[in-house]
């Protein structure tokens, strides 16, 4: 077995992005030595994409704002399919959440009062996101990477050493967590630490720690037109499925409405909702607000009727109703998909969104700066003179790993996520905004979830020799020539030096950037933003194809820096995923948020109360047949429904009756406060 | 509309490495780093390049695209004609790893080198007030991305490895200054710029300003007002200098 580099930590956070940075302080906080992993360098997750704003109930805009008020619209917009506990932990924490970045430096957008400035986004009552410019999620990142420097800072100082008690690993990728004897007394199955390697030695990395953190973020990269970056290939959904824990709400996979179409090469790069947020308005080819047309039932009367109507409100929101162009992103993404494929759209393929003849050019320019650069650089358009050219494009995963709300822990002990890889929160569909307050609320409760778990642990469990050498082998295999693979052939030796690998010539072996390519095609077509139960069940055959594929893939190279290995590995993961997401998108026979099924067109009342759980097929199940026991390279996927547990009484009196028989069997209302009116603050 | 371009890439490893040609498809609309991929899937599969977003938003992707600091996302190929050879190198300030990859560690160390946001310790949070207009000014300086093509293009280190001790770059000058104007920051932050960080050795070229993507104005807005309050406590010829032009200017 070749050399091995080892460390020991108490928390291991996997992913530098909102959520894992969050996580870290918190568990740093409380005294423990944490290490943080991630795929790219230090200040460059995905994170720092986010454009448009941090969700919290501030009111500093509309004071009449409260957690009650972002606690409905989160579920109203998750389709009151979200983890309600979730929910509601979100919309009172965020606040505070958003506030401590101001104590770490943070510099948001200002009101005339001085306090945090907020804006609008679809699907929020009052003008709710706290931001900066248009670059907001770079600034939650950096202020949260400032933070980790500052407290290295205080260790310097305490001991002369930055990295005493946390220390960022970057540019190192996670390929397998490992886990302590599943028959173990006290904590069968428990995590014991991760094995990864450096993406520039290419040399293997062993963890030893009783806690981890996955905050790996979405899988958007299985998709082919996507505003996600490389590093969206599902590593953490799929590390947690591997290590045991479950999956919830595969099916449900946001496509923001809003991406680029032209020129093919940015196809897909975000137009952020912050366009409509201020004032920017969608139009088809004929010059048509159409997004009037398409406001759902289950919306009538939220929603603005006129233009006149809709131009009012951005100046006057009590007297007036919000443009239908904020909608929930589901519902525009549909919208803009329709008007596409009835010959209304732009000449790329997608719609018009004009914010050129809705407000003077050096307004749109201090609004909106980056977008601004984004198409004068990217697509030679000036945005205050024409208008943009959108469509839906790949953007958030809803489902991801199931875990305990206040704590974090999925159901393998010791194993903690949050943000975009953990599910629940958001339901079938995410609200704009909330994802980077849910990286603040969720990262600090995992971190303090992991913490606590620690500090209760009377023994650690110790990484298993045998463990690490196959989960050394299995990084390493991708340079084996495919047909030594078989029984369990060592990578090791092949690929433990500098090209070390002799079978190039052979010409066996799959390409992985062609085999990501067509994994990606695939899943855009048949799985993507309208579905279909024979394309679905057409994916999950081509899928069973990869997968024999994807057994032979081969890299040339050696292990310096080598990208063609790094998606070799990813390429491992994004498989499983796209079957969780597939197999989900085949049960769930109805539409609802992120899932739309073209032969299930509407909303059913008995699939609101129930979610999909994916789980690695156990030996004996029907998809976990496999020659000799469970697959290691790639496990199958099993998946299957279960119950959510009823919302809260208090919560679910916030709520007009008449609003949730839009959504809830008679039965489940039996216990609504009944039919007298609307609660403090209703919805009317 | 397509073509076949000729690229020449720095390829090579900490022993060295040579340029090498490649001829490549070229499409409408793309940038560099398109091209850069379609090289890794076609004929190159190790070719290390840095990149996230290919939206110039993390500031990974940062080369010397024919000889100039820029990125690999943002440089659309309708810069350049047809016929042109397009060099793409690494940064030259910072050590190779392989290909295009540059070790950057230096940043991360000068970063941790100046002292942190320091709150005023009478305000909880929610209390914080702030103006608008007073925030502006380190608003740009958080625009930052952190590609490090300033600190690439700066004189002062380029080529010049014994000033790396001594001078924390433009980018991290300009966090000092970031600090320095935060409208609630406590500490005192003008004598180390000079002393410790070397905020004395620019000598106000504005290369930076000239590379950075974000169209930050480094120099005008972040060292040269530092110069200044620096000079307000001592006297230092160069500030004299930089004052005169920014006056002349005006
Ligand atoms: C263009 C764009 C704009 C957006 N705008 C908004 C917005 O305005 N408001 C909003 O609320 N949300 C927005 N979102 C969504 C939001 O930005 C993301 O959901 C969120 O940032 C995810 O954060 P995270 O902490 O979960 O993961 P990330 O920030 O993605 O971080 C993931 C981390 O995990 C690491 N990692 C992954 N796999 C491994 C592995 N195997 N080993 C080691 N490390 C690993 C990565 O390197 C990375 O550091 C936007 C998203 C995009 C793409
Ligand atoms: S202005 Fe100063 S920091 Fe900027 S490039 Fe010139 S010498 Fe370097
Ligand atoms: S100041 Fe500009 S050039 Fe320098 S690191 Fe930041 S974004 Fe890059
Ligand atoms: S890839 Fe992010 S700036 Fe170029």
């Amino acid at each position: 077995m070749t050399e091995i580099e080892r460390h020991e930590y108490d928390v291991l956070v996997i992913g530098a992005g909102g959520a894992g940075l969050r996580a870290a302080i918190e568990a740093r906080e409380r005294g423990l030595r944490v290490a943080i992993v991630c795929k790219s360098l230090f200040g460059k997750a995905h994170t720092v994409m986010a454009e448009g704003g941090c969700a919290a109930a501030m009111g500093n805009v509309n004071d009449n704002d409260s957690w009650q008020v972002h606690f409905r619209d989160t579920m109203r917009g998750g389709k009151f399919l979200n983890n309600w506990r979730m929910a509601e932990l979100h919309a009172k924490e965020a606040p505070d959440r958003v506030w401590e970045l101001e104590m770490y430096g943070a510099l948001f957008d200002r009101t005339s009062d001085g306090r945090i400035s907020q804006r609008h986004f679809g699907g929020h009552t009052y003008p709710r996101l706290a931001h900066v410019g248009d670059r907001t999620g770079l600034e939650l990142l950096r202020t949260m990477q400032q933070r980790i420097v500052a407290l290295q800072q205080d260790d310097h100082a305490e001991t002369g050493d930055y990295e005493a008690r946390l220390r960022v690993f970057a540019e190192c990728t996670v390929t397998e967590l490992l886990t302590g004897p599943s028959d173990a007394p006290d904590q069968p199955g428990a995590i014991a630490g991760a094995l990864g390697y450096w993406r520039e030695s290419g040399r293997l990395v062993l963890f030893s720690a009783p806690a981890v953190v996955l905050a790996t973020g979405g899988i958007g990269k299985s998709f082919q037109v996507t505003s996600n970056s490389w590093e969206y290939t599902g590593d953490g959904h799929a590390l947690a499925l591997r290590a045991g824990a479950e999956l919830i709400d595969m099916e449900f996979v946001q496509f923001h409405p809003t991406g680029m179409v032209w020129p093919p090469s940015v196809k897909g790069i975000l137009v952020t909702e912050g366009v409509r947020g201020d004032g920017g308005v969608l139009k088809n080819s004929d010059g048509k607000r159409f997004m009037f047309d398409y406001v759902p039932d289950v919306f009538k009367g939220q929603y603005a009727q006129s233009e006149d109507e809709a131009d009012r409100w951005y100046d006057d929101q009590e007297n007036n109703r919000r443009t239908p162009d904020l909608l929930p992103r589901d519902e525009v993404a549909r919208a803009i998909n329709t008007e596409v494929k009835e010959g209304r759209g732009s000449p790329h393929g997608g719609v018009y969104l004009d914010i050129a003849s809705r407000m003077p050019a050096e307004e749109i320019k201090r609004r909106l700066p980056s977008m601004y650069h984004q198409f004068k650089e990217l697509a030679d358009v000036d945005i205050t003179a024409e208008p943009m050219e959108v469509g839906p494009t790949c953007h958030y995963v809803m489902g991801g790993i199931h875990v305990d709300p206040d704590t974090g822990q999925s159901r393998v002990p010791g194993l903690f996520a949050a943000g975009e890889c953990a599910g629940g929160m958001h339901g079938s569909n995410r609200l704009g905004g909330n994802s980077l307050s849910d990286l603040l609320v969720f990262g600090r409760r995992a971190g303090l979830g992991a913490a606590d778990y620690v500090a209760d642990l009377d023994r650690r469990p110790d990484v298993r020799p045998a463990d690490v050498d196959a989960a050394a082998r299995m990084t390493l295999a991708p340079f084996d020539p495919p047909s030594a693979r078989t029984g369990g052939a060592s990578g090791a030796d092949a690929a433990s030096g500098a090209g070390a690998n002799g079978a190039g010539e052979s010409g066996a072996g799959e390409n992985p950037y062609t085999l990501h390519a067509e994994l990606q095609r695939m899943m855009n077509d048949l799985v993507g933003i309208i579905r279909t139960e024979s394309e679905v069940a057409e994916a999950q055959r081509r899928l069973g194809e990869l997968r024999t594929r994807v057994r032979q893939v081969f890299v040339e190279g050696h292990r310096q820096y080598n990208p063609g290995w790094h998606l070799a590995l990813d390429l491992r993961n994004m498989l499983v995923v796209s079957e969780a997401v597939a197999s989900s998108a085949l049960l769930r026979t109805e539409s609802r948020g992120g899932h739309t099924r073209e032969d299930h067109p509407g909303l059913d009342p008995d699939w609101r109360h129930r979610v999909l759980v994916t789980h690695l097929a156990r030996d004996g199940e029907p998809d976990g047949e496999h020659d000799g026991g469970v697959d290691p390279v790639l496990p199958r996927v099993a998946v299957g429904p279960a119950e959510r547990a009823p919302m809260r009484e208090d919560l679910l009196a916030l709520f007009d009756l008449a609003e949730l028989e839009k959504y809830y069997t008679p039965s489940e209302l039996a216990a609504h406060p009944g039919n007298t009116a609307a609660p403090e603050g209703g919805t009317a | 509309m397509s073509y076949t371009g000729t690229f020449r890439i720095w390829r090579g490893d900490t022993d060295g490495g040579a340029l090498t040609d490649f001829e490549v498809e070229v499409n409408e609309g793309e940038v560099v780093l398109d091209v850069l991929h379609r090289l890794q899937a076609t004929q190159a599969p190790d070719l290390a390049v840095r990149w996230n977003c290919k939206a110039g938003k993390c500031g990974s992707c940062s080369a010397e695209i024919n000889g100039k600091p820029r990125l690999l996302c943002m440089t659309r190929m309708s810069v350049f004609e047809p016929g042109d050879v397009v060099t793409v190198t690494p940064m030259r300030t910072f050590p190779v790893i392989r290909d295009l990859v540059t070790d950057v560690s230096f940043n991360y160390a000068k970063a941790r080198e100046i002292p942190s946001f320091t709150p005023p310790a009478e305000l909880a949070p929610g209390e914080y007030r702030m103006a608008q207009v007073d925030v502006e000014r380190s608003q740009e300086f958080r625009k930052c991305i952190e590609c490090y093509l300033c600190q690439d293009t700066c004189h002062v280190v380029r080529d010049h490895e014994e000033n790396k001790d001594s001078f924390a770059g433009p980018r991290f000058l300009m966090r000092v200054a970031e600090l320095e104007m935060h409208p609630l920051d406590v500490a005192d932050r003008v004598p180390a710029a000079q002393e410790e960080h070397g905020l004395g050795q620019c000598n106000i070229t504005k290369c930076c300003t000239d590379v950075c993507p974000e169209g930050i104005k480094i120099t005008d807005n972040a060292l040269i007002p530092m110069k200044e309050r620096v000079a307000d406590r001592r006297y230092d010829p160069l500030v004299w200098l930089g004052r005169t032009i920014s006056r002349r200017r005006g």
